[in-house]
């Protein structure tokens, strides 16, 4: 397995704190010096469902979820009581123990509230089951000690107290986080909570083999989400307008962005629904200000007809597609990767966009910026395609990484002295729409700049504005549009190319994938490199423009390549096939598709089957084999 | 310098700066009453003396969404029921400029009801005029949402089965805070009336009915009009929502059964524009977003200031 390494799984109902107290717990083993990586599982529901939250934490970086963990702080649904009659509702109160044991590893710890659950309360096979897996159990009353200072909410911070007295996690980390984030009145009972908890611990026998792993940074560390670099990414390109309409998970992006911009000088804008969400950031964005709108599915799909609109009239847009599991409404908390082709191809008429797939919370950052810079550069719409793994999970990162500058130029646009000297305002008449530029790239002016005024039509148009279904105009526009495509390609080859090689060069089988996986299979890859195969990893971040070069050149140098993605249609190696039009024999597919992102362990398994011509066994995913096997 | 220097110039200006190469005579029928809203438009602009490039004229698609392409200013041909999305986010982005909104009724009170439901709430400081010809005049003569009961069409061939929309009434309880009905057979009334839309601070919502002589031969905009401002049958305070309501009611009426009453019929001073409300609330800057990124002086913080709470 993978060295020393804690997978704290915190489980209970939804509402009952499991997010915040996770987060904190987090961040203590962040300041005690360890890399970490959250990865999120909750039911869509407000109140009561099972949901946990699992924290690794290594003595090096983290990069994708674990396969199992190895302590479990099971609290109990504390919604699924009646709180007049504090009466239990059938078993639900039992589920965070007895649902999360299938992942627990060999010789775990288990942690649960023996306050709300009665050991009788337990099915017969539980301590056969402790047993036979060596799990160390510890029924503690977490309730009874938050009831003794206040109230039974601060389960939580006994919980916390008795996990860090059994692993050795100093309480000091957990007594300042709570100090920063908590009221005095708050906070004061919650410390007695914790120091009682801690104090239980002392009294308590436990011997396990789980040890904290030791690390110390070298550089000041924080802890962030990919909807947190996303935001952070806008913000620092000068996005200053932002409009939308709530939909998981794209929400957190914009809730971060409502929350921030007033204090940037910005605007945020909750509309009607995503039509006007769109229209807004364009009309914002036409106007003269960097803005951006999103949503995810669903969402995305009402706001084709303005990414159309966008790309007619070549307005700058940065457009967030946050992807959930489809189709229609399918399961609002959880992952898929199946609106790939949704997002590249939506809209009437050959359209064109750029499209960025963040691998994790850097690339979030970045490729955001990047969005913005190419779409204010070649006025065009840029999206960023994540999904609700990416946008929830929270890493650490070097602080340095986002200490850059930011970046108010708006791109390809004229001031009023360059309007006045400009070549193409020769005529008399603006002409923001000409036909015979390098790169495609017409500059614009902005509505009150002298000498700028035009006219944006969602209509085919000639160079001054004006609607036309001029044959010869038509193909020069088109063509015009077309051809700046060809140009932000050879701009990311030449300046920002996103992809990631990972492995030995020389490997003869590949993995390909894209966005929110890479971690998991670069994780996978060591193992398989460990297990004595020849394997190395492409990460796909550019997919529109395609990175034609970067892949070609990968495949070429393969025998054979497993293209792993969250769906069922094989939007990612379709895409891949279109694009370079060959390679189909050499790829076949690793599928999942149930609502959770890959484990490292599943695509190690996925590529030994492929290359072994195995029996492929999990029920979770699927293997699709290359065309013509 | 600012960098908006076409932005309140309030200089004398003549109609015809508001005048394009282009004809309308190019897609609009002879004896359309959309000639009336684009004369009434230039007339009310030049009487401002707006230059025309602080206008922003945000239109939808239909015969009436072409009136962009007319008037001579910043334009913006958008999709169908559209503009007043995009109006909203343009106005937001620089709050100086002039914006006008314009669309027909199937446009504006079909497709795009929700957008002008909301933009009526929100108050945003926009005119918004509605080519009400009763018709789908570019999709070749549907019934449209303003269209009277039993109205034949190719798509409603027993007659239509639905009352007609109330576009008065439905902007007053939606929250505009000037509404009026102008008529293109009225000019002088059309352009005084837009003059006080676009001077008006708040969402000012103008029902232009227009004629449409290829595919609504029996349209009451033929029929007399009455000016209830000029008229002393109708005597009531445009500044109470309940009368401005009641007058509006009858007016609504009276149109289906051939009486075509005009004017002005609520006007909202006290109520603050949208603008303002986030002003106060500091959700606003007070320098518009899009002069900041001219502004060599401006201070553009950065996220690295907000990672002490990820540490
Ligand atoms: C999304 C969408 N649906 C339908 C159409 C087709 N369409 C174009 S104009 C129009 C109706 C226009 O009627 P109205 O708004 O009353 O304007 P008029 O032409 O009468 O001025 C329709 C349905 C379209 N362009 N876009
Ligand atoms: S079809 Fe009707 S609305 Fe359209 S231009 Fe002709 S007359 Fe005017």
């Amino acid at each position: 397995m993978s060295g020393n390494e804690l997978i704290w799984r915190i489980a209970g109902g939804s509402g009952d704190g499991i997010d915040s107290t996770s987060q904190n717990f987090t961040k203590a083993l962040l300041r005690a010096g360890l890399h970490v990586f959250t990865h999120r599982h909750y039911p869509s529901r407000i109140r009561g469902g099972h949901t946990y939250v699992e924290v690794r934490a290594r003595d090096q970086p983290v990069k994708s979820r674990g396969d199992g963990y190895n302590v479990l702080l099971s609290l109990g649904d504390s919604f699924a009581r009646n709180p007049q009659e504090e009466a239990y509702y059938g078993d639900e109160e039992t589920k965070p123990l007895t649902e999360n044991l299938d992942e627990l590893r060999e010789g775990g710890i288990i942690i649960y509230d023996s306050g709300l659950l009665d050991e009788d309360d337990l099915s017969a096979d539980f301590e056969e089951r402790a047993e036979a897996n060596d799990w160390h159990v510890y029924p503690v009353d977490l309730r009874a000690i938050a009831k003794e200072h206040g109230r039974e909410v601060m389960r939580n911070t006994a919980g916390v107290g008795i996990t860090a007295g059994i692993l050795g996690l100093d309480l000091s980390y957990f007594e300042d986080l709570m100090r920063e984030s908590m009221p005095d009145e708050i906070f004061e009972p919650n410390l007695a909570v914790l120091e009682d908890a801690h104090e239980q611990v002392a009294e308590m026998d436990h011997d396990h083999d789980i040890e904290l792993p030791e690390n110390e940074h070298e550089n000041e560390q924080v802890l962030l989400s990919g909807s947190n670099a996303i935001a952070y990414g806008a913000l620092d390109e000068g996005c200053r307008f932002i409009a939308g309409y709530p939909m998981t998970p794209w929400t957190e992006v914009f809730t971060l962005m409502n929350k921030h911009l007033p204090k940037f000088g910005g605007v945020a804008e909750q509309v009607e629904d995503e039509i006007a969400a769109a229209a807004l950031a364009i009309g914002a964005s036409h106007a003269g200000a960097k803005a951006m709108s999103g949503s995810s599915g669903g969402g995305f799909a009402l706001m084709s007809e303005p990414l159309g609109l966008a790309e007619m009239t070549e307005t700058p847009l940065v457009l967030i597609e946050a992807a959930r599991a489809g189709l229609s409404t399918g399961m609002p908390t959880k992952p898929e990767q199946g609106d790939l082709e949704h997002v590249l191809y939506t809209s009437q008429g050959d359209s064109n966009r750029v499209v960025f797939a963040p691998a994790n919370v850097e690339e979030a950052y970045t490729q955001t910026r990047k969005a913005f810079e190419i779409a204010y550069g070649y006025h065009i719409p840029a999206i960023v395609l994540y999904d609700q793994k990416l946008s929830g999970e929270l890493r650490n990162v070097d602080a340095e990484f986002f200490d850059e500058e930011p970046n108010p130029d708006l791109g390809a646009t004229l001031t009023e002295d360059e309007i006045a000297e400009a070549a193409h305002h020769a005529s008399g008449k603006f002409q923001r729409f000409k036909h015979n530029v390098e790169d495609g790239v017409s500059p614009r002016s902005i509505p009150g700049q002298k000498g700028g005024r035009f006219l944006a039509s969602g209509n085919e148009h000639t160079p001054e504005g004006h609607i036309s279904e001029d044959p010869k105009n038509r193909v020069a526009q088109m063509n015009r549009r077309l051809q700046k495509m060809e140009a932000i390609r050879d701009d990311l080859d030449a300046n920002s190319s996103h992809q990631t090689y990972y492995g030995d060069e020389d490997a003869t089988y590949g993995i390909m994938t894209y966005g929110s996986q890479q971690g998991t299979v670069e994780e996978a890859v060591d193992r398989l490199r460990a297990n004595g195969h020849d394997v190395k990893m492409l990460g796909v971040s550019d997919l529109m423009p395609y990175p034609e070069t970067d892949v070609r050149s990968f495949l070429e140098s393969v025998d054979e390549c497993l293209v792993v993605e969250m769906n069922t249609t094989e939007q990612f190696r379709g895409l891949t096939q279109k694009e370079l039009g060959e390679f189909g024999p050499k790829l076949s597919s690793l599928l999942k598709y149930n609502g959770n992102p890959f484990e490292p362990a599943e695509v190690v398994e996925g590529f030994e089957a492929t290359i072994d011509d195995t029996e492929f066994e999990r029920e979770t995913a699927r293997f699709q084999p290359a065309a013509g096997d | 310098m600012s960098a908006f220097n076409a932005i309140g110039q309030n200089r004398e200006v003549d109609q015809n700066e508001f005048t394009p190469e282009i004809e309308p005579q190019a897609t609009w029928c002879p004896g359309c009453g959309d000639f009336g809203v684009l004369k009434a438009l230039k007339g009310a602009a030049a009487e401002l003396g707006l230059d025309p490039e602080e206008i922003l004229l945000v239109t939808g698609i239909g015969c009436s969404g072409k009136l962009s392409s007319y008037f001579e200013s910043y334009g913006f041909h958008s999709i169908h029921g559209r503009s007043l999305p995009l109006a909203r986010g343009a106005k937001l982005a620089n709050p100086k400029l002039t914006v006008i909104a314009a669309g027909g009724d199937g446009d504006g009170y079909g497709i795009g009801g929700n957008h002008f439901m909301h933009t009526a709430r929100e108050n945003h400081d926009m005119t918004y005029i509605v080519f009400n010809n009763e018709i789908f005049g570019l999709t070749k003569g549907q019934t449209s949402p303003t269209s009277p009961k039993g109205h034949k069409s190719k798509t409603q061939l027993e007659g239509s089965a639905k009352d007609p929309l109330r576009p008065l009434s439905m902007s007053l309880s939606a929250g505009a805070s000037y509404v009026a009905r102008t008529a293109a057979v009225n000019p002088n009334q059309a352009k005084e009336i837009i003059v006080e839309a676009i001077q008006h601070d708040g969402f000012s919502h103008v029902d232009f009915l227009t004629q449409c002589p290829t595919w609504n031969k029996d349209a009451k905009q033929y029929v007399p009009y009455v000016d209830i401002q000029q008229s002393e049958e109708y005597d009531f305070d445009i500044t109470d929502r309940r009368e401005a309501g009641e007058a509006m009611y009858e007016t609504e009426s009276a149109l289906y059964e051939g009486k075509v009453l005009t004017g002005r019929y609520y006007k909202d001073e006290n109520r603050k524009d949208y603008q303002t409300e986030k002003l106060d609330r500091g959700s606003m800057p007070e320098q518009p977003i899009a002069e900041q990124y001219f502004d060599e002086d401006h201070e553009w913080k950065r996220s690295h200031d907000l990672l002490d709470a990820h540490k």
